[in-house]
C-alpha cells in the first residue's frame, strides 16, 4: 500500500525527501517518478540531475502514520481485529467473517475496491497465517492462497520477505540461500544456531506450519451490534434512529448474557472512509434501552464539533467495551433500589453532557489537614470505600478559600485572636472568637515544611462568621505575624 | 331533588378521596421552630420553587447555609413512608457555577457535615456558565429520587428569567423535588417562586468562653403565595436535630456579657477608637 498520492499535477514526478545523515534522500516516490527511473534511497541532488522537473515535498512520518490509522479505523468495518504492520501495512484477521461478505475472494475484491476509491494503490493477500499473507503482499503477487498451500506459494519469495534483521538477510544471501524455499529445504538446527530461534519461528509461520493471532490495535469489545446501509444516511434523526435500533439489539444480547454494559462506543463509518467514535460510560452496569438512548442523545447534543455526516454514514456500529454481571433488577420493598438507579441515571446523564469531572461527590480522607480533608471525585465512578469519620470534629466553615486570602489583622495579645481585621477593603470588628486551634503540617508528607497555623473562629459585629489563621508560631517567626481568612461559616 | 342530593354527596365523597390521594401532609415541610411554623402552618410546599436572596455578597455564606438547612428539612423523608425508616436521606444536588468557587470559596465537606448533611449524600455539579447551570438543574429536578436541588448561579444571569423559573417550578411540581434558588441582588427580579426569603446573618448565641455559636439568621419572608408576606424571624440552626430554633430575646439576655465591653450598637458606632480593654478568655 503506498502513501497518499495526491500530486497537484499528475504529469510531474512527485518525490518525498527525508534528511538522512546530512543528505536529502528520496524516501517515497510517485508512480510517475518510478516510471522515469527514480528509486527511494537516491539523493535528491542525483535525482534532480537525472530529472530536472521534480515536484519535491518533505517526508512527514507523523502524517503517514495518522493516515494509516485512519485507514485502519475504516477497516474496522470488516473485522474488529485490525493490526498495523510497519509504516505502510495493515493486517486484518478475517477468521469467521468472510461469509458475511461472500467468501474470501469476494471480500478481498470488496476491500480493494473500497480502498481504491479513496485513491490508494494496494496489494491484498488472503492467506492462512498473518506472516504468509504479509510476505506475499509485500514481495509476491496478490490473491487468495488456497487452504494449506502457503508453503508452495511462499517458496519462490526472496529471503527479505521474512522481515528479518539486515545482518541475517546479508548472512543468508552470502550463504547462497536466496528464497524461502531454499531455507525451508535445509535442516533447522544449524540455521537456528547461526541466526537465532527467531528465524525458525518466522519461517514456520510464513510457511503456514504454525499460526498465531494478531494483536489488534483496539481492545476487542464484549459484544457488537451494527447496521449497514446500502444508501448512506445523513440526517440526524436517521442516525439516532439507527442508534436506537442498535441499542435495542444490544440490550437483548446483554440480557441473554446476564450482563450490563459499563462503557459503550458508537462508531459512525462515513462512506468516504472517515470514522467517528462516540463513547458513553455509565456509573453502574446498564442495559436499559431508554436510558442508554438518552445518554447517547445527550452526548451527541453536547459534542463540541458535531457529528458531520459528510456524504452519509454507510455503517453504524455499537459496541459494549466493558460489561459486568447484572442480575435482573430486584426491587426491595422500600423502593430504594429504584431510587439509587434513578440517581445514578441522572449522574450519567449530567456527566455525559457536562463531562465526568463536573459531576462530583465528596470523598473523605482521614487527615487533620483542612486542605486535604476531603477531595472531589467524579460521581460516575464507583463509590469509594467509606472512610471512618471523626465522631465530632471542631467546627469547619461551609465555604473554603483556595488559596487562603491575606488580611490585615490586629490582635490584642500576640498569640490571641484578632480584635479587628480588614478583608476585601472592609473592616470587621470581632465580637466573639474561639481558638486557637493549632494545625501543623503533616510531617510525613513531602510538603510538610509549611509553617504551623493557629486557627480562630471569629464572629464580627454583623454576625458574619469567619475562619482565620495566623501563620507560624509567634516567637519563632521573624517579622510581623501574617493573617489569612481561610473560610466562611454560614 | 333526591337525585341532586345524591350527586352532591357523591361529589363530596370524590373530593374527599382525591384529597386523600394527593399527598397533602407530606407535600409540605416545616422549619422546626415554633415561631415560623405557627404562622406558616404547612404552607411550605415540597415540589415547588423557593428563592433565597442575599442582600449583598458578604451575606452569601449565610444564604447558602440557610438554603442548605431548608433543603435538609425538605429532603427528610416524610412520616407517610414506612416507619422503619432506616433509609438514608435522599440525595441533594447542588449546582454551582465555576466562578463562585474563586469568589466565594469552594464547598467544604466538613462544613457540610457541620450543618448536618452527610457529604456522601451530596452530588456537586459544577457548571461553566449560567445556561449550563440552569440546564443541569432543570435536568436534576426531574429526577424524583432526589431530596432537593439547589441552584447557585453567579449574579443575576439573563437566562434566569420568568420563563426559566416557571419551567423549573413546573418540573419541580411534576417530580415532587423541592427546588431552591440562591440569588444575590438588591431588588428581587420577577419569578414564580412560592416563597422568597431574604437572609442575613445575625450575632449568634455565644457558647462557653465567648465562642461563636450555632449559625444564626435573620430571615424575612419577602413573598409568600399564601399571602403571609412580610413576616420576619430570627432563627438559629441546630445541626443535630436538623431543625431551626427561635432566637428569643430571653435566650440572649441570659448570656453573660463580658465585663467592660460596650453594648453592640456602641461598638458599631464608636468603631476603632474605643480603646477599652476587655478580658479575653481563651477557649479550652
Amino acid at each position: 500500500m503506498s502513501g497518499p498520492s495526491s500530486a497537484p499535477d499528475e504529469s510531474v514526478p512527485l518525490v518525498f525527501v527525508e534528511r538522512v545523515k546530512g543528505a536529502l534522500r528520496l524516501s517515497a516516490i510517485s508512480a510517475q517518478a518510478r516510471a522515469v527511473g527514480l528509486a527511494p534511497g537516491l539523493t535528491l541532488a542525483d535525482a534532480r540531475a537525472r530529472i530536472p522537473a521534480l515536484a519535491v515535498a518533505d517526508h512527514d512520518p507523523r502524517a503517514d502514520a495518522g493516515f494509516l490509522e485512519r485507514i485502519a479505523d475504516d477497516c474496522d468495518r470488516w473485522t474488529p481485529l485490525v493490526a498495523l504492520d510497519g509504516v505502510d501495512g495493515l493486517v486484518l484477521d478475517i477468521t469467521g467473517c468472510t461469509h458475511l461478505f461472500g467468501g474470501e475472494a469476494t471480500m478481498r475484491r470488496h476491500v480493494m475496491e473500497h480502498l481504491q476509491r479513496h485513491g490508494l494503490t494496494l496489494h491484498a493477500v488472503v492467506a492462512g497465517t498473518p506472516e504468509a499473507a504479509r510476505a506475499l503482499a509485500r514481495c509476491g503477487k496478490g490473491g487468495v492462497v488456497p487452504v494449506g498451500r502457503e508453503a508452495e506459494c511462499v517458496a519462490p519469495l526472496p529471503i527479505a520477505a521474512l522481515d528479518l534483521p539486515e545482518e541475517s538477510v546479508t548472512g543468508l544471501t552470502r550463504a547462497g540461500l536466496r528464497t524461502i524455499g531454499d531455507l525451508a529445504a535445509r535442516p533447522g538446527t544449524p540455521l537456528a544456531a547461526r541466526f537465532g530461534e527467531v528465524l525458525l519461528t518466522r519461517l514456520r509461520r510464513t510457511l503456514g506450519h504454525e499460526d498465531v493471532r494478531i494483536t489488534p490495535r483496539r481492545p476487542l469489545p464484549a459484544c457488537i451490534a451494527e447496521r449497514r446501509f446500502a444508501e448512506p444516511i445523513g440526517r440526524a434523526e436517521d442516525v439516532e434512529g439507527a442508534l436506537g435500533m442498535l441499542i435495542d439489539d444490544l440490550a437483548l444480547m446483554l440480557e441473554a448474557r446476564g450482563e450490563g454494559g459499563r462503557a459503550f462506543e458508537a462508531s459512525f463509518f462515513r462512506a468516504d472512509g472517515t470514522v467517528r467514535r462516540i463513547a458513553v460510560e455509565t456509573a453502574r452496569p446498564s442495559r436499559d434501552p431508554a436510558s442508554l438512548g438518552r445518554l447517547f442523545h445527550e452526548k451527541l447534543d453536547a459534542l463540541a464539533d458535531p457529528l458531520d455526516p459528510g456524504f452519509g454514514f454507510d455503517l453504524v456500529r455499537l459496541a459494549v467495551l466493558r460489561a459486568e454481571a447484572l442480575a435482573p433488577a430486584q426491587v426491595s420493598l422500600d423502593g430504594r433500589a429504584i431510587e439509587e438507579e434513578e440517581v445514578s441515571a441522572l449522574v450519567d446523564r449530567l456527566a455525559a453532557r457536562l463531562g465526568r469531572d463536573r459531576v462530583l461527590r465528596f470523598m473523605m480522607r482521614d487527615t487533620h489537614d483542612p486542605a486535604r480533608a476531603a477531595s472531589l471525585v467524579p460521581a460516575a465512578d464507583p463509590p469509594p470505600p467509606a472512610c471512618p469519620m471523626p465522631e465530632d470534629g471542631l467546627a469547619r466553615p461551609l465555604m473554603m478559600f483556595d488559596p487562603p486570602q491575606p488580611i490585615e489583622a490586629l490582635a490584642e495579645v500576640p498569640d490571641g485572636p484578632p480584635l479587628r481585621f480588614r478583608w476585601r477593603r472592609v473592616l470587621h470588628e470581632v465580637v466573639h472568637a474561639e481558638g486557637p486551634e493549632r494545625i501543623a503540617a503533616e510531617w510525613w508528607r513531602r510538603e510538610h515544611d509549611t509553617p504551623t497555623r493557629d486557627y480562630y473562629r471569629v464572629e464580627n459585629s454583623q454576625g458574619r462568621r469567619f475562619w482565620l489563621f495566623r501563620v507560624g508560631l509567634y516567637d519563632r517567626e521573624p517579622g510581623p505575624p501574617r493573617w489569612f481568612v481561610h473560610g466562611l461559616f454560614p | 331533588m333526591r337525585a341532586a342530593h345524591d350527586v352532591s354527596a357523591l361529589r363530596q365523597m370524590l373530593a374527599g378521596l382525591e384529597a386523600e390521594r394527593l399527598p397533602s401532609a407530606s407535600s409540605a415541610f416545616s422549619l422546626g421552630a415554633a415561631g415560623p411554623d405557627g404562622v406558616l402552618a404547612e404552607t411550605l410546599a415540597r415540589g415547588a420553587l423557593h428563592e433565597i436572596y442575599a442582600a449583598e455578597g458578604a451575606d452569601m455564606p449565610a444564604a447558602s447555609g440557610f438554603s442548605l438547612a431548608l433543603a435538609l428539612r425538605a429532603a427528610q423523608r416524610s412520616g407517610e413512608e414506612p416507619p422503619q425508616s432506616k433509609l438514608p436521606m435522599r440525595p441533594i444536588v447542588w449546582v454551582r457555577q465555576d466562578f463562585i468557587d474563586s469568589e466565594a470559596g469552594r464547598l467544604d465537606a466538613h462544613g457540610l457535615r457541620g450543618l448536618g448533611l452527610d457529604p456522601a449524600r451530596l452530588i456537586l455539579v459544577r457548571a461553566r456558565d449560567p445556561e449550563q447551570a440552569l440546564r443541569a438543574a432543570g435536568d436534576a429536578v426531574r429526577c424524583a429520587a432526589l431530596g432537593a436541588v439547589l441552584l447557585e448561579p453567579w449574579g443575576e444571569p439573563k437566562a434566569l428569567d420568568l420563563t426559566a423559573t416557571r419551567r423549573l417550578a413546573l418540573r419541580a411540581g411534576a417530580s415532587g423535588v423541592t427546588f431552591f434558588l440562591l440569588r444575590m441582588a438588591e431588588s428581587p427580579s420577577a419569578s414564580v417562586a412560592v416563597t422568597r426569603w431574604l437572609v442575613r446573618p445575625i450575632l449568634s448565641t455565644p457558647l462557653a468562653a465567648d465562642a461563636p455559636g450555632a449559625p444564626a439568621f435573620a430571615v424575612t419572608l419577602l413573598r409568600h403565595r399564601g399571602g403571609l408576606n412580610g413576616h420576619a424571624w430570627n432563627l438559629e440552626w441546630d445541626h443535630e436535630s436538623c431543625s431551626f430554633r427561635d432566637i428569643t430575646p430571653l435566650s440572649r439576655a441570659v448570656v453573660p456579657v463580658p465585663a467592660g465591653r460596650p453594648a453592640r450598637q456602641d461598638a458599631a458606632t464608636q468603631g476603632e477608637g474605643t480603646g477599652d480593654v476587655r478580658p479575653f478568655q481563651r477557649a479550652g
